[in-house]
């Protein structure tokens, strides 16, 4: 049985969260909590050899899920979950689909037709 | 297609997967006002609840007081998804109302279309701190007074005028329970964010 299997008693029921990150609070990159998530092929032939919090990760990530979705089913702050997935991106190891950059930080209006659309065929 | 793939972590071997593009709107408002209702009545999860600890980074840039700033405190803050499309999902995130929150405000309105204030007429200043903050930061945001009987103690424009929202923020009734209605909410504001936007 996988940890993802067993939501009530996620990786931060066991541990200390910040042990998962060896003491580390800053993730290698900027990760905004809807920030997109998805275990590349070289992830996912990297599972059996992963260290249990990598290998959670890597696991439930096939289909692509949000750093804030991670945090709440492996029971684990949102901070930690920055950090681990920071260090998986940064070996190739997940793929991240960041929130729409633009200058004054808000989605720009060809963003927003497209979330018009989606939510009017809902 | 509008695709994005990621630029931060292309994965070293050149091989990527595709991450569809996410997207959010954040919905604020006092305690037990029908946040998670509202996310609930259209998520096609049932609603999360992530937590986000206030660290001492946060503690320095908001003036939290003397007594909170001692412990370190952990704020539940429930959410949903929505997917619109192959390559696109929409996030709502239900944030606390109150002000001793702020810290995690910054956080979750970079880069948000917009907010919902969601308003219960029997507590109206509980959506005060959410209302001045993103008018401070120019967040295009509605507000929603929830009826959660069908009944509405003042009418809209008493609302309107007890909250001193500019005429331009568009103000809806709605039933946080309803799916139609959570999802007539949200068409507003993303029209709001579209007006404000061009």
């Amino acid at each position: 049985m996988t940890v993802a299997d067993e939501p009530q008693e996620g990786l931060g029921a066991r541990l200390r969260p910040y042990a998962l990150t060896g003491g580390r609070t800053r993730p290698v990159a900027d990760l905004p909590l809807e920030t997109l998530i998805r275990t590349t092929p070289q992830g996912e032939s990297a599972v059996p050899r992963l260290v249990l919090e990598h290998k959670a990760i890597a696991t439930m990530c096939t289909a692509p899920l949000s750093v804030a979705e991670i945090s709440a089913h492996l029971r684990v702050p949102l901070g930690v979950v920055r950090v681990l997935v920071g260090d998986m991106a940064a070996q190739g190891l997940l793929a991240t689909n960041q929130p729409q950059s633009t200058s004054n930080d808000r989605p720009d209006i060809k963003l927003l037709e497209r979330v018009l659309n989606g939510l009017q065929a809902l | 297609m509008g695709f994005r793939h990621s630029e931060t972590a292309e994965p070293a071997g050149g091989v990527t997967a595709t991450v569809p593009l996410p997207v959010k709107i954040v919905v604020a408002g006092g305690f037990a006002v029908g946040k998670t209702t509202l996310v609930g009545s259209i998520s096609e999860i049932e609603p999360l609840t992530t937590e986000a600890a206030m660290t001492k980074v946060s503690l320095g840039v908001d003036d939290v007081g003397g007594a909170e700033a001692k412990s370190s405190t952990t704020v539940a803050m429930d959410f949903g998804r929505v997917t619109l499309g192959e390559d696109l999902i929409l996030y709502l995130f239900g944030t606390p109302g109150q002000d001793r929150f702020r810290f995690m405000w910054d956080d979750l309105v970079r880069g948000a279309i917009g907010a919902i204030v969601l308003v219960d007429t029997n507590r109206l200043a509980d959506c005060f701190p959410a209302v001045d903050y993103f008018e401070s930061m120019d967040v295009p945001f509605i507000v929603a007074v929830n009826c959660f009987h069908g009944m509405l103690s003042h009418n809209v424009n008493d609302v309107r005028e007890a909250l001193a929202v500019s005429p331009d923020v568009p103000l809806i009734l709605c039933d946080a329970r309803d799916r139609e209605s959570t999802k007539a909410a949200l068409l507003e504001l993303v029209q709001h964010a579209m007006l404000k936007a061009v």
